[in-house]
């Protein structure tokens, strides 16, 4: 008997998706936002200063929410960050920030400092003027490649220094990660676009989407026409996972399906499974595996070949999971799709521990979950073909990423790069801190 | 279970904790909740004569600090605007209803004797146990000659108590305002003209904030503001001073003392006790929390009193005057020096930079980002205790006595004092 798979739009009643896509964390009211900034005890050179990759002036700007300065806290944290508005959302302050505030040491509970910024940059947001001005123009001239977090934070530095940019992206949309990866709910009310409209409006700054690198223009082109390049293409690529029956109809790569939810008008015209399986172990795991039971999937899983400890995504976010009813299921580790008449049927998996010498051993004992789609959430790869098209000199990579030094300077003396494309955390406020630095170390290369 | 009950002027309570004369006492309405929740006595809103005065809107202004709403309060507020014969009506009335509570009256009213003869003697006639003299209102009355006028003019005050004296039976109550330079002159003035108790203090003159909007002083009213009274938490040490320096002079000896000014739980009714109190009142405290409060106050104060053996009251009262000495009579030899506990230690850092940059360097830090240490550099510390009230954590920073053989030496000893009494 063949079975047909059960993929479906419109599994839930209509009304239901607005608030499943929703904030999933509201912003604090003025009210709440005093009572949590009066708790921040402004800490002598703070842990959260040094916790977060930014390095943004945290009790400072709590100072300025406290004393009702708004204005002048929201600038703070743009100062040192200009994607403040996006990471106050996305960041896993638990792990960062918040997760040194000495409150916590003191009652396991920190200053929740991603909502008080989020309280700032809304408010300065919301105002509508622009608050940066540019310097006397240099002159100087700079490409871009990737409108991520990475490339329009380097290209907004660049642009207050009064250089002209050129940012080329591949997509139709600006944003990277931050218009087609994260979770929906984290970001909603195209929250990606207006910040970076807020971004690009200080001037200088030429977002050319639709222009990709390798197929648009080569390396050595822009090279010759830019008196510096910055590369932020993040991981374009997917890692493969090699198992059998990665053909099979409904098998999928996460982020392809999560670009598709980030784009979606309406997510109740996007279908997906009943039951669904979840291969990996990191964010991106977590966000294909909540977003489709609030899309109305029954039942799904996550299956991960080692622990809970190893795994990708933070304790908060195995949770947040759970919370959401996606089941995780440890050492677990992928041996193949199996399909019916070319659609997936199930996903098998042999059981797994880790052995003596740390590394992980297969027990040979197999077990099976049924699904009617399948997701692989191993990874992203950075693209390195791109980089070498036209034939010209290409920068170094090191371990499938561009290999660069503390600036951000790569094996080419007037290329940089940063963000998921280089060694490091692939976190949105990395990539910042990448373009942040870059642009100051290009700067310095132009003037020098 | 402690003996709460306590006596002051004569007049006898179920438990020190009065209400002050202020909105909470203005009706008996009020005052009778008020008892109903436990207070042991009440003051009624000042009465003054006819016609009753009126009173704006608004009237309040709070000090909110890190969120925490009524540290300081203030009012524009004048005395009682309802009717004289009213008010009597209903003290006469509360009073026969609730006989074992305290309840005076306050009264103002202009420096005249004949004014004095005729107030006083309606109010005897409504059973009250006593009169307080409102000499303390630092604004509205103030301007009619009553008021804080009255109090911050040390013969009036005998005067006008030398009246209520010899026009009444009943115990009188003075009531001091903190504004004047020496809280000395006014209650030896009272005592001179026979107060049998002064209560303080009423409010601090003060303009809560400013509307930076429309540039008014706040509270304000259509647009504009006036001074007012401050009271709250705030003023407690300031009332906490007063009280003591009465309490200690030789001059106002036999005078009864009722404590007001911040008081808001048992542990500060229980510190203006220590320090010579006899009874205590209360108004923002009330105001900002209703008359539940008094539960805890009761309940706590008891606790305390078992805990620490006392049976009552007097077992405590005025027992930390005895400590209260002149700066010149403390010991220059004692050395305390700060102890970190790195236990508790969450390492924020506010000791060493308060230390560092205000006050003697005497705290080093050493090591990376959160596993840092904080540790005292015992030779520059000098024992002022700063750390110790910036540290976040309760107990984490202690002072330690240093055990320096020296022996008790107080300034005027001190050879390092230029003024010292040759020898
Ligand atoms: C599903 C998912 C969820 C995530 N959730 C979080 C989260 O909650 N919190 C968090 O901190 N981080 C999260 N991350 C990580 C975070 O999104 C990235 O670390 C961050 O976006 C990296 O920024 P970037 O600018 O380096 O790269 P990207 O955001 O990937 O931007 C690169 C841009 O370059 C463009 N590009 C690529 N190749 C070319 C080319 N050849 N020519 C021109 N343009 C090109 C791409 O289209 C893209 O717009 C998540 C990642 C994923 C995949
Ligand atoms: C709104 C308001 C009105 C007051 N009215 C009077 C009054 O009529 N007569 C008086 O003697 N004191 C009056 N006071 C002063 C209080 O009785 C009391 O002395 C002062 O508030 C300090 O005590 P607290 O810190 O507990 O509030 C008033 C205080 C407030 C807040
Ligand atoms: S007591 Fe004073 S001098 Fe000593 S360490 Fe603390 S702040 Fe510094």
């Amino acid at each position: 008997m063949t079975r047909k798979p059960d993929i479906k739009a419109g599994r839930l009643p209509a009304g239901v998706y607005v608030g499943n896509f929703a904030d999933i964390q509201p912003p604090l009211d003025r009210a709440a936002a005093l009572v949590e900034a009066s708790r921040c005890y402004f800490c002598h050179d703070a842990p959260c200063i040094q916790a977060c990759p930014t390095g943004i002036d945290i009790p400072g700007f709590i100072r300025g929410i406290a004393t009702g300065n708004l204005r002048g806290a929201a600038m703070k944290i743009l100062a040192e960050n200009i994607f403040g508005g996006a990471c106050a959302r996305v960041c896993p302050t638990e792990v960062l920030c918040e997760g040194v505030c000495v409150r916590q040491a003191q009652e396991g509970r920190p200053v929740p400092i991603g909502r008080l910024q989020r309280h700032a940059t809304d408010f300065l947001q919301a105002a509508g003027s622009q608050p940066f001005t540019r310097a006397a123009d240099s002159g100087r001239r700079v490409a871009v490649v990737g409108a991520g977090p990475a490339g329009l934070a380097c290209a907004h530095r660049l642009a207050v220094l009064g250089h002209r940019v050129t940012v080329y992206e591949a997509r139709r949309r600006p944003g990277g990660l931050n218009e087609y990866g994260i979770a929906a709910y984290k970001v909603p009310d195209d929250f990606a676009q207006r910040e970076i409209d807020f971004i690009t409006a200080v001037g200088g700054i030429d977002l050319r989407c639709g222009k990709a690198l390798g197929g648009d223009f080569d390396l050595a082109e822009l090279r010759g026409k830019f008196d510096a390049v910055f590369l932020a293409m993040g991981q374009a690529g997917v890692r493969a996972l090699e198992v059998e029956g990665g053909e099979l109809d409904g098998v999928e790569d996460a982020i392809e399906f999560i670009a598709r939810l980030r784009q979606a008008d309406d997510p109740a015209t996007l279908p997906v499974g009943r039951r669904v399986v979840v291969v990996g172990g990191g964010n991106t795991a977590i966000d294909i595996a909540v977003q489709c039971k609030r899309l109305g999937a029954e039942e799904v899983t996550i299956a991960y070949r080692r622990g809970p400890e190893q795994m990708g995504a933070t304790r908060h976010e195995q949770e947040f999971a759970q919370i959401n009813g996606v089941r995780i299921r440890h050492w677990l580790r992928p041996l193949r799709f199996a399909g019916d008449n070319g659609a997936v049927a199930s996903a098998q998996f042999e059981y797994t521990h880790m052995g003596d010498d740390g590394r992980l051993v297969g027990s040979g004992e197999t077990t099976e979950i049924p699904c009617d789609m399948a997701f692989r959430a191993v990874g992203q790869a950075v693209q390195s073909a791109p980089l070498r098209e036209g034939g010209g000199e290409a920068p170094t990579m090191s371990a499938g990423r561009i290999q660069v030094d503390g600036d951000g300077l790569t094996s080419l003396p007037d290329v940089w790069a940063g963000g998921d494309c280089v060694a490091g955390e692939d976190l949105t406020v990395q990539a910042v801190q990448d373009g942040k630095l870059a642009a100051t170390a290009i700067d310095r290369h132009l003037r020098g | 279970m402690a003996d709460l009950r306590c006596e002051i002027a004569g007049i006898k309570s179920p438990n020190p904790f009065w209400l002050a004369s202020a909105p909470p006492t203005d009706k008996a309405y009020n005052v009778e909740r008020a008892f109903r929740a436990g207070w042991g006595g009440a003051v009624w809103k000042t009465l003054g004569e006819d016609p009753p005065i009126v009173n704006t809107a608004s009237r309040y202004g709070a000090m909110s600090y890190n969120g925490q709403r009524v540290v300081g309060f203030n009012n524009i507020e004048l005395i009682t605007d309802r009717p004289l014969d009213v008010n009597l009506r209903e003290i006469k009335q509360v009073k026969r209803d609730w006989p074992d509570r305290a309840l005076v009256v306050s009264l103002m009213v202009p420096c005249e004797e004949d004014s004095w003869r005729r107030i006083l003697r309606s109010v005897e006639d409504t059973g009250a146990d006593g009169v307080e003299l409102n000499f303390g209102c630092p604004h509205g009355m103030s301007e009619r000659g009553m008021g804080s006028a009255v109090g911050q003019v040390p013969d009036y005050v005998e005067m006008v108590t030398r009246w209520a004296k010899s026009h009444s039976r009943m115990p009188v109550f003075v009531k001091l305002t903190p504004n004047v330079t020496n809280i000395l002159a006014p209650a030896r003035a009272a005592r001179a003209g026979g107060a049998d108790a002064v209560s303080l203090i009423n409010t601090v003159t003060s303009i809560m904030s400013v509307d930076l909007d429309s540039m008014a002083p706040t509270p304000t009213v259509d647009g504009k503001g006036s001074h007012g009274g401050y009271c709250g938490p705030a003023v407690k040490p300031i009332a906490l001073h007063l009280v003591a320096q009465i309490a200690r002079d030789p001059d106002c000896r036999g005078m009864a003392i009722s404590g007001i000014g911040g008081i808001e739980t048992w542990r500060d009714a229980a510190e203006f006790i220590a320090l010579g109190a006899d009874a205590i009142q209360v108004c923002t405290g009330a105001m900002h929390y209703g008359f539940k409060i008094v539960d805890d106050m009761i309940g706590g104060l008891n606790n305390w009193l078992d805990g620490k053996g006392h049976g009552g009251l007097g077992d405590f009262h005025g027992a930390a005057l005895t400590n209260l000495v002149d700066w010149q009579d403390l010991n220059i030899n004692y050395e305390l020096v700060a102890r970190i506990d790195q236990a508790s230690c969450i390492k924020c850092g506010l000791c060493h930079i308060a230390c560092e940059d205000t006050a003697h360097q005497a705290i080093a830090v050493s090591g990376p980002g959160p596993d840092r240490r904080f540790e005292v550099v015992d030779e520059d510390c000098v024992g002022c205790n700063l750390c110790q009230h910036v540290c976040p954590v309760e107990g984490c920073i202690g002072m330690q006595a240093v055990d320096n053989g020296k022996p008790y030496m107080n300034w005027t000893q001190d050879p390092r004092n230029p003024m010292r009494a040759a020898e």
